[in-house]
């Protein structure tokens, strides 16, 4: 009480900064990390393409690794991890635990103590590279003789910014469209009435698979996966939402408008949007698990990125679906993808022995073996093995030709060789300076059209207007 | 020596006089320590970002002086005005709400005799978890279509909101989520309300005064230095609410509604200062949030002569 009755300015001041200080909250904590987790996620992934044989390139010392977890990964992640170790035993590696941490690395960059090497989710190269976080590869590619012809178009496009290559691919994350058929039948429906370039039809499709009692929705007939998934449907509609150079916003085409105003009129037909959010958390409380929406029949269909292949045969193999590409307007197939990617920081010491590990962890040796090792393990586990999405056509062609044999499972045969098809008409985003507002920019005028019935077209032309002046700032 | 000099010279005799004291040089001594990391912790980093919100440094980029230029900018950026009213409605709500069920939960334990050693632990477990924790359980407690909250509501008939989801009830779910950690504020009013002299109670009821009239005239007078120690404590608190509010929320790339409904003051300063990377403009919020939250106690510490009552007054 004292203190309290301490008088003039100073007293005060002392109080209020000591309080200041106490008081909880007053320390952000990143709660959440981005870009890729630690080790390879549940999906299949991606790889290189150096030949077996002699190092390329010669590294030694201390490699300090950020964002991928080198001890606690999947399989895929550590026999690669092993490779590396086994291609290089005098480098010592030190792995953060943990996927990526922005915050964590930028402020290390920032801080002059950058790790030698980080994995990131490939959407945010534009970002980092604009901000300097991040160094060119150029001379990685060469020194290690890195062949990027051999990995995916949409994957190297992800990666290259201002004509210079950023990352070393790894993963491809492709959307493809996963359909229950137990909920079509229910409906009345086949297979062929999902398709996502028949837009009065999937609305109908939509409204028969889905079923409410008042504003408990029991059941989600097609859920359009927005906001994330508008790109997808802009595309669909035959428009990118950002120019290939990643420097002009087209949020403003009324193309974009178009397919948002489809894709909200297919969640309001669930009735309000915020109904309809929270019955998606709902029934996808375990979305990676045994209860997942499909294996409890209350999701008629969505698209989805290919990991959730993997997820339902390890978890739920008894599924009936059907899995097939997206198709754009037009009639052709068309995809959505993502993934990962090995990075050199600015500032990083060690440069060779970074460029080593990327160059080794995406090498198609180390993908088939690892592919293999893990067919096996399945096999005695008696689980399938979906395959590995590399992102390295030569890999992925191996893997999913002479590894993958899904004969006992049909409709996860099937769907694999769907995916597979369909890899090769993938898009992404381009990389782009001021990226992460460009995504916010369209994410807020997605959620001001679901939550605040703001007109489309309105939404995305404001949103365009930031979106452009981040793009042109290049996030400065 | 002049009369404006002289009672400045006689308070620093008296400091010298003092510290030639030997107990008041280890005092000195033992609070060095503190003195130290607060410089270094507290003070120090204070005034380094007081320095960056008048430059635009940010990652990779050089030290720059702007001016006021972020001072302007946090003036005409709309997205300030929406985290300071969201952060705002969401003190206003939870300061008084807490303090009323923390008081409650307080008097029910000083009837339940040696029980309330077990109760007082039970209470303060909530506030020991860790706040993303929190976050991601009550995310599931509120979801609007099958969360637990809405299902109790249920049995009373009333059709409960999507918490989670509707705009117009996410700042409302927060607050209900914030009234579960209430441990350390109900431990503060029951030590207080042990203190209050049982004599006064007895002389009360002698008088007549119903159970009430003692509450209003005994126990809040008695109790009003912890009432105003927590009034102030957790009103700086509310003022920087992050860490469940950006599980909630920020934390999922699928979160939808919350990005402008949950958008508190603290969460848009960190946005800036991390992702975005605009470290003096988030110095500049920092220190405007700064400014408010001096300008709020200052008027509940003024305020607080009318209502809070010291036994050696």
């Amino acid at each position: 009480m004292a203190l309290l009755r301490a008088r003039g300015g100073a007293g005060l001041l002392a109080l209020l900064l000591a309080v200041t200080a106490c008081s909880s909250g007053s320390t952000p904590s990143p709660a959440g990390s981005s870009g890729g987790g630690g080790g390879s996620p549940a999906a299949s992934g991606g790889g290189g393409s150096q030949s077996a044989g002699a190092p390329a390139i010669q590294a030694s010392g201390e490699l300090n690794v950020m964002g991928f977890d080198c001890t606690k990964g999947d399989d895929i992640a550590t026999n690669r991890i092993k490779d590396f170790k086994s291609q290089y035993p005098d480098v010592t590696l030190k792995c953060a635990e943990g996927g990526l941490n922005d915050q964590q690395f930028l402020t290390a960059v920032q801080g002059g103590s950058p790790p030698d090497l980080i994995y990131m989710d490939r959407g945010k190269i534009g970002t980092f590279a604009s901000k300097g976080a991040i160094q060119s590869m150029d001379d990685c590619v060469s020194k290690a003789a890195i062949d990027m012809a051999n990995f995916r178009d949409a994957a190297v496009k992800q990666v290259t910014f201002d004509g210079k290559v950023y990352g070393i691919p790894e993963f491809f994350n492709v959307v493809v469209v996963v359909i229950d058929n137990k909920v079509l039948k229910d409906a009345g429906l086949t297979a062929d009435d999902i398709d996502t370039s028949n837009w009065d039809g999937l609305k109908a499709a939509n409204e028969k698979m889905l079923k409410k009692n008042g504003n408990k929705i029991s059941r989600i007939g097609f859920d359009p996966k927005l906001p994330e998934f508008l790109p997808l449907w802009a595309k669909i509609n035959g428009v990118d939402i950002i120019s290939d150079d990643g420097k002009t916003s087209n949020l403003a085409d009324p193309k974009v408008a178009e397919a948002l105003t489809f894709a909200r009129d297919l969640v309001q037909a669930h009735g309000k949007a915020s109904d309809f959010f929270a019955a998606r958390d709902a029934l996808s409380a375990d979305f990676f698990g045994a209860g997942n929406p499909i294996a409890k029949d209350v999701l008629g269909g969505f698209p989805i990125e290919q990991f959730f292949l993997n997820v339902m045969a390890g978890s739920s193999p008894n599924v009936d679906i059907t899995v097939k590409a997206p198709k754009a307007k037009d009639g052709s197939d068309v995809t959505y993808a993502t993934g990962l990617t090995w990075a050199i920081p600015d500032g990083a010491k060690n440069k060779d022995a970074a460029c080593a590990m990327a160059a080794t962890m995406t090498g198609k040796d180390a993908w088939i073996k690892a592919s293999q090792t893990r067919a096996d393990q399945r096999k005695n586990d008696k689980k399938p093995y979906t395959g590995t999405f590399t992102g390295n056509k030569a890999a992925d062609d191996e893997i999913f030709n002479k590894i993958v044999d899904l004969s006992a499972m049909p409709q996860f045969a099937d769907a694999v060789k769907n995916t597979v098809a369909v890899s090769d008409k993938a898009f992404g985003v381009p990389p782009a300076g001021g990226g992460t507002e460009f995504e916010k920019a369209w994410r807020d005028a997605v959620n001001k059209v679901l939550n605040e019935g703001a007109d489309p077209a309105q939404a995305l032309k404001d949103a365009n207007t930031t979106a452009q002046q981040a793009l042109d700032s290049g996030g400065g | 020596m002049t009369a404006a000099t002289a009672p400045s010279q006689g308070r620093f005799q008296r400091l010298a006089e003092d510290m030639r004291r030997s107990e008041t040089r280890w005092a000195f001594l033992f609070l060095l320590p503190w003195i130290v990391g607060f410089i270094i912790f507290t003070a120090g980093p204070m005034v380094a970002s007081l320095v960056l919100s008048f430059t635009n440094i940010g990652l990779r980029r050089g030290f720059e002086f702007v001016g006021t230029a972020n001072y302007d900018r946090l003036m005409h950026d709309p997205r300030v005005g929406l985290a300071l009213g969201n952060t705002a409605f969401y003190t206003i709500l939870h300061v008084p709400l807490a303090m009323a069920f923390a008081l409650l939960l307080a008097l029910m334990l000083l009837r339940v005799g040696r029980a309330s050693g077990f109760f007082r632990t039970v209470f303060y477990l909530p506030t020991i978890t860790p706040y993303v924790a929190v976050g991601a359980l009550w995310l599931l407690l509120l979801n609007g279509q099958v969360g637990i909250i809405n299902q109790a509501l249920g049995a009373f008939g009333i059709d409960g909101p999507n918490w989670t989801t509707d705009p117009n009830w996410i700042k409302p779910g927060i607050v209900l989520m914030s009234l579960w950690s209430l441990g350390s504020t109900t431990v503060i009013y029951f030590a207080a309300l042990r203190n209050v002299p049982l004599e006064l109670y007895e002389a009360a009821r002698v008088d007549g005064a119903s159970a009430w009239a003692q509450f209003r005239h005994i126990t809040v007078p008695m109790i009003s230095g912890a009432l105003f120690f927590t009034l102030i404590v957790n009103t700086i608190a509310s003022l920087q609410v992050f860490d469940q509010v950006f599980t909630m929320y920020f934390g999922r790339s699928n979160a939808t509604a919350g990005d402008r409904s949950a958008l508190f003051y603290v969460i848009h300063l960190f946005n800036e200062a991390f992702v975005n990377f605009r470290m003096g403009y988030a110095s500049a919020l920092a220190w405007l949030l700064f400014i408010i939250i001096m300008i709020i106690t200052f008027i509940q510490i003024r305020l607080s002569k009318r209502w809070v009552y010291y036994e050696n007054d």
